[in-house]
């Protein structure tokens, strides 16, 4: 095995020599059940749990192979990885996704163990991306970086990848389990609308605990997560989660899949009751063995420490010259730059949403380019964000005009992060078995009817988001604007959502009227932005707008004043 | 078999080594193209679809199942947009499946 080097990477957890044994022992294992499903000895109804176990499902094209990301951390020698496996195995890309992990599209089941050894090399795989299990826990893209940022959330999100894998008593929950941790006043890990949301926060003498949210998920019957508790103290943080758990194990429908989130538990017993049941549980397992030891906690936070930044002034000379000598730099850097906590540096996200371009696909070329680039300017180390884009978290000023060429270079600068351009966008019917209707195609329609930049700059932050089907993996509840890709008689229709966000004033978007055809979509969004446009107050965001005059406006402006 | 104009059903499935979409065809030979199907109607649809099983035992295929086609020049054209896409590739890659002569 040839894994990676200590060489400090920023803010990368290391496998120790028990992660990287238990991970050669699962691939040998899995090289052996493929060889027996192969040789007749597992049938395909015995073999599908353990290929999804592995993260391996069939989609419409060929089997997909989805890659764990734990909190859409990489190193840059996993990202090279990762393009090497696109290139050898795949079609020379891959597609990042909405819960910050990679899926390659066009996988052969007779490669996959080969596969998941090469992920092993680098500390990777695809355990926990299926399965009623408590899946990748995702955090906020700038983790370790942001200005705003009161807790490391990566911290807390490793020690939960460290509990929750091969959980034995949460390996078959009623239905999947999806855990967000933010550690920054403003949310960017979408905390809402997961089954368990945590923001962790800063207390008396520094203390850090943790407000928890319980019963959030979109899909079907989407709902905004409930408070369970204000204030767990971080010693608690796995006994509550632990309790948590437990509740749902018993009491989470197993007769409905449609029924069986805990999020439909929260809604059936109320959240009060919940809480009762939560805090009973809790009461009886605390001890030792669920008390998280401070002495892990610093462990793991050593894992984090902040690369070794140079002592620079806040505002960079070098930066200012070369905004003031190139406005299309200048419009990058007004989008794709995040305030950084470090004087002199700032996260940088990579557009993966050119114009015209697919939500979220990078080709082997571009990975390998960010790893590159991320040696060279970024401590080695690259971020996923859930929506859909890489983030550079840790960037000289001086450095950026250097960066934002190279990225250029490779189709990798538009200058388009939170606009109108940046849209959220699930496979849809294009890849996936489950879609009913395309999402991508109408995503790059929308992003090149707003190819002017200096038009989605003056439109300013908007998001869009799409969904081919009810899953809702494209988010479309908690887009500005939502759009849900529905079958209707064989035919591809698409409702239209406006008002929803998944920021720390959670809110889900309300049905602008009857779903419209697929040829008619990139005409409403059009049309919703016009008037956002025509009646926004100073300042007002589109959805201070919609919250100020309602959604009729929208409507008539939709489908005429008869609306 | 159904013959030109009228709907009928091909039966699809994923080969299980490679995940590749494949139809039957005549002679119940799996085939890469959708026009290389042989339609069917009725009872013979879902005949063939027991011989697509006895395919998966023999460890060729994975999850075969009835497509809704319509017969257009003798040969079967998915119906519904989802199979029509899985019968040809992604729509926003021309480059890739086999409207690209990729699959395989």
């Amino acid at each position: 095995m040839t894994h990676l080097s200590s060489a400090a990477a920023a803010g990368i957890y290391h496998y120790d020599e028990i992660d990287r044994r238990f991970l050669a022992e699962r691939v040998e294992q899995f090289r052996r059940q493929v060889a027996r499903r192969l040789s007749g000895e597992l049938t395909e109804d015995e073999f599908k749990p353990i290929r999804l176990m592995n993260g391996l499902y069939l989609q419409l094209h060929a089997y997909m192979l989805r890659i764990a990301i734990p909190y859409g951390v990489l190193s840059s020698d996993q990202l090279r990885a990762l393009a090497v496996i696109g290139r050898r195995y795949d079609r020379g890309y891959g597609h990042f996704t909405t819960r910050q992990n990679l899926q390659f599209n066009w996988i052969k089941l007779v490669d996959v163990p080969e596969i998941l050894a090469d992920l092993a090399a680098v500390d990777m795989h695809g355990i926990q991306t299926s399965g009623n299990c408590i899946r990748n826990v995702t955090t906020d893209q700038f983790a370790g970086a942001a200005a705003d940022e009161i807790v490391d959330p990566r911290v807390y999100a490793e020690i939960l990848r460290q509990w929750s894998t091969l959980h034995p008593e949460f390996s078959f929950l009623p239905r999947k389990f999806k855990i967000a941790i933010t550690g920054s006043g403003h949310d960017r890990a979408a905390i809402a609308v997961h089954d368990i949301g945590i923001r962790a926060r800063s207390g008396p003498g520094g203390a850090v605990g943790f407000e928890i949210f319980v019963g959030g998920g979109l899909g079907r019957s989407p709902f905004l997560g409930r408070r369970l508790a204000d204030w767990v103290p971080e010693a608690d943080l796995l006994g509550w989660l632990e309790a948590v758990l437990r509740v749902y194990n018993q009491y989470g429908r197993r007769d409905n899949i449609y029924k069986a989130r805990i999020k439909i538990l929260v809604h059936e017993v109320g959240i009060d009751r919940l809480r009762e049941q939560v805090e009973e549980e809790f009461a009886r397992i605390r001890g030792p063995k669920y008390r998280l030891d401070p002495e892990i906690v610093e462990t793991i936070r050593r894992h984090f420490a902040p690369p070794a930044f140079a002592a620079l002034p806040a505002v960079s000379p070098a930066l200012e010259q070369a905004r003031a000598g190139d406005p299309a730099f200048a419009r990058w850097t007004r989008s794709n730059l995040t305030p950084h906590r470090q004087p002199g540096y700032a996260a940088v996200t990579i557009s993966l949403k050119p114009t015209g371009g697919i939500p979220g696909d990078a080709t082997s070329e571009q990975m390998e380019a960010v790893a590159a680039l991320a040696d060279r300017y970024s401590f080695g180390e690259i971020r996923v964000s859930h929506e859909q884009n890489l983030v550079l978290a840790h960037v000289r000023q001086d450095d950026l005009p250097a960066l934002w060429r190279e990225l250029g270079r490779h189709g990798l600068d538009a200058a388009n992060a939170g606009l109108v351009g940046d849209i959220i966008s699930c496979p849809g019917l294009d890849y996936c078995a489950l879609a009913n209707a395309r999402s991508i195609p109408l995503a790059q329609d929308i992003s090149r009817r707003f190819a002017d930049l200096d038009l989605q700059h003056r439109i300013g932050p908007l998001k869009i988001k799409m969904s081919g089907c009810i899953n809702a993996c494209g988010h479309h509840h908690v887009g500005d604007i939502g759009i849900l890709g529905v079958d209707k008689h064989g035919v591809e229709t698409y409702q239209i959502t406006i008002g929803g966000t998944a920021t720390e004033e959670a809110a889900l978007g309300q049905v602008v009227g009857p779903a419209v055809g697929y040829d008619q979509v990139a005409d409403v969004v059009e049309a919703l932005v016009a008037l956002y446009l025509e009646r926004r107050g100073e300042g007002e965001s589109f959805l201070q707008t919609v919250a100020r005059i309602g959604v009729r406006p929208f409507k008539e402006k939709v489908y005429g004043a008869a609306a | 078999m159904a013959r030109s104009g009228e709907e009928a059903k091909v039966v699809s499935a994923n080969r299980l080594d490679t995940g590749v979409v494949v139809w039957l065809g005549d002679g119940n030979v799996w085939v890469e193209r959708v026009e290389a199907a042989v339609p069917l109607s009725g009872p013979a649809a879902d005949a063939a679809l027991a011989l697509a099983r006895q395919s998966v035992e023999a460890r060729v295929v994975v999850e075969p199942y009835l497509v809704e086609v319509t017969v257009v020049g003798g040969h079967p054209q998915p119906l519904r947009p989802r199979e029509r896409i899985r019968a040809l590739g992604p729509s926003v890659r021309p480059d890739l499946g086999i409207q690209a002569g990729t699959v395989g």
